[in-house]
């Protein structure tokens, strides 16, 4: 387990560094001069342009701009926005909210999804299932971003049950709407992998044999069928923990939540090569230890499987 | 002042502001003129865009920053609602030239930590944005100064400027390269306000809790989240905060501040969401405003495309382009009847504005005529079959493309030819096609003005060599104009000068307008006297609780 563990974190090295090459090479290929942007079509001396260039190492190739940023990387440097903070402190701000956001996104699918899957695939083809397949079916093809508006509308406006946006601590009380929106697709993803995987244990040997021994139907649920049937449902959470994060962009728009979404949509406008690079790059770190944390969950949920 | 591409606003964009029906104003008029007392202790809440950059005068070149430095810091004078400039520190500003000022202060202003505003403020101020090693945006606000050339100059050692002159703590002289007559018109505006000493040992750590001399003060910025401005005891002025301070709340999209305006979570917002359009006037009642400001849109054909050179064949091909669109059908089919068709190039709050300028009927759509100019400029050279006509415009900017497409299809239906839109994905990726000038075709654009003075608009966009001078037009007949204008003492003398160098403009059409501006606004139930400046923005130290 031990040895398995490094060779992945050492795998992490590569990914790292591809990555974040092929974002800054995308970022810096993009259309557009940033820092003719930044003046907004007004005039701009060439004093001021050559400074702010030089400032942002605009005015190297890219071979050297990259290298640049690897040698700041080094002392944990990011770089600088275009407004003159320092990238490191807009991660700072940003990830924490997006990361509350992420996982009660994430504990919500996985509660109410196994729940609700769970139930449904015990009572195959009764009200319950027939209601929540086609409740799933209608949340799945609604775009993200018309749940987002009624919801926001309904629950934020019309009824003033909560603020229709977020304020800037982005409390956990707060986050409940928006994690609901980030969450209702997945959701129903969920409900419907561990509805197909109970259906499909129940029938197995092994769930004949335990009710056959006299076991609880609890103990038959909840131990021989459902643990048996989490391995496609916990691989599914686990990448969806990092598409959540990165995937936010949406939902934060709508509830105004300050976090990494928002900016790393900004940036990416602005051509702000560090602020992308280092977004994109703590994601891709989040989303190996999420498949990682996914991999070492299987050997607790199947005993036959075993890392050496 | 320009508004941020990443804000979707009006920038060059403009077009976002969309209007539902031109009511112009009057409900605000009604409520601000009505004379209710209100709440003065309550903190209003109002959205923005984080600020581009920190807070430094000289540095701050876009609404977001813009209209928290224009509350936490005075100038020489301030603009009023209809762009008038009133004093402030300023006790005269006096010049038989136009060309050499002086400035004398009214004594007893201070900075919110008690040090005094003297004449030094300012000079010291204005050298520290003008030296080329501060990089500062707005370095191009001094241009008009003399000595500007050898502090913006790249590597320039010398940071003081040679026609700035302290005499006294309350006096200084301004000496100018040309006589400029709408030079005091300018000194409201954000590049020119004072900074205290304390800022130039640490620039960059003040610009992010500035110690400023406004109605307010900064308390707290954090940023991406909100800035909190409190009442400055000190202040003295006509802009005195008739509330308990202003909560600027960072909003990415106007959707969802326009959300919290009817849940009653923000009190004040300056733009509507182009979804909102149709009906936030039934949703907000009395609480909303539609008010013209002073910017516009219009279209540049740049000089050195084909067919569009100087000259009689360029002449007439955009004569006949602008005569092919239907302005008010666009108004109204695009902006649900809002807008203010365009009369000539400036804007209409400005001071010496007159829709009668001899030439402007190039602006009104005539599918005849315009057939017939195309025939006459076919005549001189002729336009092949496989010729395009595009506009350009950035997609990142909500509502370009509608009205674009729209003025592209009018100038195909009417003159025949393929005329089309032609998209780019970003703001930069237009903007550096325009700056390089590599475009292919004409591009959308517009002015959003910085100080209330027709010459905004026309020296900058215009003007032989000028910095926003995107079409490459040059005329010395109108440059002249343009020099003859600034030079006159009486400011109604220069704009009659002014509007005698927009009847040159007619004739060449470097760009056509389409049409003027409009702000949409609204605001929540619990504040009162909400009106809108001349340049669009709230007049947030005017607002009080309910």
């Amino acid at each position: 387990m031990l040895s398995f563990t490094f060779k992945r974190f050492l795998q992490l090295i590569p990914v790292f560094f591809g990555a974040t090459l092929l974002v800054y090479f995308l970022v810096f290929a993009t259309p557009g001069d940033p820092i003719t942007a930044l003046s907004g079509g007004k005039p701009m001396t060439p004093a001021v342009e050559a400074s702010l260039r030089a400032q942002y190492n605009l005015d190297q190739p890219f071979w050297i701009q990259y290298g640049l940023y690897l040698k700041n990387l080094v002392t944990l440097d990011l770089g600088m926005s275009f407004s003159g903070q320092e990238v490191r402190d807009l991660l700072i701000r940003a990830f924490p909210v997006t990361a509350r956001l992420a996982v009660m996104a994430l504990a919500i699918e996985a509660v109410f999804g196994i729940l609700f899957g769970v139930i449904a695939g015990m009572r195959k083809g009764k009200w319950f299932d027939s209601t929540v397949l086609f409740a799933s079916l209608i949340v799945i093809a609604v775009p993200t971003f018309v749940l987002g508006f009624v919801l926001q509308y309904v629950v934020g406006v019309e009824l003033g049950w909560a603020k229709p946006t977020v304020s800037g601590g982005a409390t956990w009380g707060e986050l409940i709407l928006p994690a609901t929106v980030l969450g209702l697709v997945s959701l129903a993803y969920v409900l419907r992998l561990t509805r197909t995987s109970i259906i499909e244990n129940k029938q197995a040997d092994y769930v004949r044999t335990a009710t056959a021994k006299g076991l609880s139907r609890g103990r038959v649920v909840n131990v021989h069928i459902l643990r048996n049937s989490l391995i496609p449902v916990v691989t599914f959470l686990g990448a969806d923990l990092g598409s959540l994060m990165g995937g936010a962009i949406v939902t934060e728009g709508i509830f105004n939540v300050p976090g990494v979404g928002s900016l790393l949509f900004s940036a990416i406008r602005k051509g702000e090569i560090p602020t992308v690079v280092a977004v994109v790059g703590v994601l891709v770190v989040v989303f190996v230890l999420a498949n990682l944390i996914v991999d070492m969950l299987y050997a607790l949920l199947d005993p036959r499987i075993r890392y050496a | 002042m320009r508004y941020s591409h990443a804000s979707k606003a009006l920038v060059l964009s403009a077009a976002l502001a969309l209007t539902l029906t031109a009511c112009g104003g009057g409900t605000s008029e009604e409520s601000a003129g009505g004379g209710s007392e209100g709440d003065a202790t309550k903190v209003i809440t109002a959205n923005t865009t984080e600020p581009q950059n920190g807070l430094l005068p000289a540095n701050t070149n876009e609404v977001g920053g813009g209209r928290v430095m224009d509350l936490i810091f005075t100038g020489l004078v301030s603009y009023d609602s209809k762009g008038k400039p009133v004093n402030e520190i300023a006790e005269s500003i006096e010049t038989e030239d136009s060309q050499n000022y002086t400035i004398k202060l009214a004594p007893g202003h201070t900075f919110s930590d008690g040090s005094p505003v003297t004449a030094a403020s300012f000079v010291d101020a204005w050298n520290f944005g003008a030296a080329a090693k501060n990089a500062q945006l707005n370095s191009y606000f001094f241009e008009s100064i003399k000595g500007y050339d050898e502090v913006s100059a790249e590597g320039a050692t010398s940071e003081e400027m040679e026609g700035l002159k302290v005499v006294d703590d309350n006096t200084f002289t301004v000496e100018l390269s040309q006589p400029e007559s709408d030079f005091p018109l300018r000194l409201g505006y954000t590049a020119f306000m004072p900074l205290p000493e304390a800022a130039f040992e640490d620039p960059k750590a003040y610009g992010q809790m500035p110690v400023s001399n406004g109605p307010y003060k900064l308390t707290e910025w954090n940023h991406d989240v909100n800035l909190k401005l409190e009442v400055n005891e000190s202040y003295e002025g006509p802009r005195k905060a008739a509330n308990g301070g202003v909560d600027f709340k960072v909003y990415q999209s106007t959707e969802s501040a326009y959300q919290d305006i009817l849940a009653g979570n923000l009190d004040v917002l300056d733009q509507i969401p182009p979804s909102a359009l149709a009906n936030y006037q039934d949703e907000l009642g009395d609480r909303s405003i539609n008010a013209p400001y002073a910017g516009n849109a219009t279209i540049t054909i740049s000089g050195y495309l084909d067919h569009f050179k100087q000259g009689e064949e360029g002449n007439l091909r955009r004569a006949a382009i602008s005569r092919s669109i239907d302005r008010q059908q666009i108004i109204e089919k695009v902006y649900f009847g809002g807008k203010v068709k365009a009369e000539e190039f400036t804007a209409p709050v400005l001071d010496g504005y007159t829709a009668d300028i001899p030439g402007s009927e190039v602006l009104d759509f005539d599918a005849d005529e315009a057939k017939k100019l195309w025939d006459e400029a076919n005549a001189i050279e002729a336009w092949g079959d496989s010729e395009e006509f595009s506009i350009g415009y950035n997609v990142d900017g909500a509502g370009n493309k509608e009205f674009v497409e729209a003025v592209a299809n009018q100038v195909k239906n009417t003159l025949g030819i393929n005329a089309v839109a032609k998209p780019y994905t970003s703001f930069k990726a237009l903007r550096e096609d325009v700056g390089k000038k590599t475009m292919s075709g004409a591009h959308r654009s517009g002015w959003q003005a910085d100080y209330p003075s027709m010459y905004n608009f026309l020296g900058a966009l215009y003007g032989t060599g000028a910095g926003s001078n995107d079409g490459d037009y040059s005329n010395k007949e109108f440059d002249d104009k343009l020099t003859d204008g600034l030079a006159a003492t009486d400011p109604a003398e220069g704009a009659k000068i002014f509007n005698e160098s927009q009847e040159i403009l007619f004739k060449d059409l470097p760009a056509i307008p389409l049409w003027y501006q409009a702000v949409q606004g609204g605001w929540s139930e619990n504040v009162d006297n909400v009106e809108f400046g001349w340049n669009g923005v709230p007049i947030y130290n005017a607002i009080t609780g309910k």
